[in-house]
């Protein structure tokens, strides 16, 4: 397992970023409208797909802290947001790059912007008070909670923003994108998937060793040393 | 009927509600000088926005219904952090769970509480804003009074519990508004979207729509809040 984890999923990912990417770059073909701006749906829209993936794996797992108290959960709920954060990052930068040439506006009120900015503050947010809380039981269960609310938020969000404003072009789906197109978007998709998996846990270790400094017996009164 | 003496035969969840919100009333009632600060701090935020968007009165009349529900957000951190600050301060709020009070009593008691502040300090601003603004109302008062109570009710259901959370924290002046403000968007969307209808008239028939949206925030948020506000108290 640990073979997979430190070599296959990092080469995967690495490998299909640089197939998938050549490939949106250099072998698909140029959009009739937008001309060559479209490439940059080859990471703005695999990086919406994994940001979607990690605060939905990371909202389940708060919710099964909450029932089990097993802090394996928290820790794999704070990995997927913090990566989910840093894909949040590259969808709302790339869709700005894409928005100026395309729409003319680097920014818009449109639903899917403006959910994928509240998420971003929703999740920033999240991480930001778990620095705050020493103690790890307390830090998991008000981390759970918070990750929680920021979740469900979402289809609210998204239906107010909608009924409030509209302009963001209707999702591409494999019927309505021509088939050279199609193929670097699945494999840039895979891609990520694998780059999320690979950054998660990493992350996840990290999580897993601070936890047990954090718990572990200060190292004089292990020596048995009197404080 | 006091909560020391209702130990003999366990109140009813309203009873226990009345109980708090009673104590917590009493409190707020004789230190007047923080709702006095708080109105006084909303009012002040009501003023700064017309020096920031400038003395063009057909600008502030357009905004007012932004201005007014902006002012009463920014507000609403301060006498949330403040509620909650007094549960925190001896311990009081373990003295509440001691009692034969249930997490869900104290959350909706809380909750409850919030909300009426924050109710009354909009039906405040409002004649402010009109006054302030140069705006009109198209239509009825009470309509205006049931925006701005679903408005009220949609920022104290998270409010309370994000502010139970942030009160024990230093940061807890930063951390509130971070976590509470990105959650209140649909809330605060569909408050300043009926506060404008009211504003300019509905000749569309959109009111009942946002007022829907808003009981759809409330409703999710409130059971949401009472069913983890247990798990956010516990020791």
């Amino acid at each position: 397992m640990t073979f997979v984890f430190n070599k296959v999923i990092p080469f995967l990912a690495l490998g299909l970023l640089f197939v998938g990417h050549y490939m949106g770059l250099f072998v698909a073909p140029t959009e009739r409208m937008m001309g060559d701006v479209y490439r940059i749906i080859y990471t703005h829209v695999p990086a919406a797909w994994i940001c979607l993936i990690a605060y939905t794996l990371s909202f389940f797992a708060s919710v099964y802290y909450l029932i089990r108290n097993k802090m394996g959960a928290d820790t794999f709920a704070e990995a997927s947001a913090e990566v989910g954060v840093v894909f949040n990052a590259i969808l709302l930068i790339t869709g700005s790059i894409w928005g100026k040439p395309t729409w003319g506006v680097w920014w818009t009120w449109d639903p899917r912007l403006t959910t994928a900015a509240i998420m971003f503050f929703a999740f920033i947010g999240y991480l930001a008070l778990r620095r705050f809380i020493t103690e790890p039981e307390r830090r998991a269960t008000w981390g759970s909670v918070v990750a929680i609310l920021a979740f469900i938020d979402l289809p609210l969000v998204w239906y107010s923003v909608k009924w409030w404003n509209s302009l963001h072009q209707l999702q591409s789906s494999p019927q309505t994108v021509d088939a050279a197109m199609v193929t670097p978007l699945r494999i840039s998709a895979f891609a990520f998937l694998f780059l999320y998996i690979w950054m998660v846990h990493v992350r996840y270790k990290i999580g897993v060793k601070r936890l047990a400094l954090e718990q572990a017996t200060p190292a004089p009164l292990a020596q048995g040393a009197t404080p | 009927m006091s909560l020391i003496e209702s130990t003999n035969k366990s109140p009813s969840l309203l009873q226990t509600v009345w109980l708090i919100l009673q104590k917590d009333l009493r409190i707020e009632w004789r230190q007047r000088a923080r709702i006095n600060a708080t109105a006084f701090f909303a009012i002040l935020t009501l003023l700064l926005f017309s020096f920031a968007a400038g003395p063009q009165a057909a600008l502030l009349e357009k905004q007012a219904p932004g201005y007014l529900w902006l002012a009463i957000f920014l507000a609403s951190v301060l006498a949330l952090s403040e509620s909650m600050r007094l549960e925190n301060d001896n311990e009081a709020l373990e003295g509440l769970r001691l009692l034969s009070t249930t997490p869900l009593a104290i959350f909706l008691a809380k909750a409850i509480l919030n909300s009426l502040m924050l109710w009354s300090l909009g039906l405040l601003l409002l004649p402010l804003s009109i006054a302030f603004y140069d705006a009109h109302m198209e239509l009825g008062l009470h309509q205006a009074a049931l925006v701005l109570f679903l408005g009220s009710a949609a920022i104290s259901a998270p409010g309370t519990l994000y502010a139970t959370i942030t009160s024990k924290l230093q940061a807890r002046e930063v951390l509130l508004p971070l976590l509470l403000f990105p959650v209140l968007i649909p809330g605060l969307l569909a408050s300043v979207k009926a506060m404008t209808l009211i504003y300019t008239g509905d000749p569309m028939q959109q009111l009942p729509s946002w007022l829907a949206l808003l009981f759809g925030f409330n409703l999710i948020y409130w059971i949401v809040g009472g069913l983890l506000f247990g798990r956010v108290i516990e020791e």
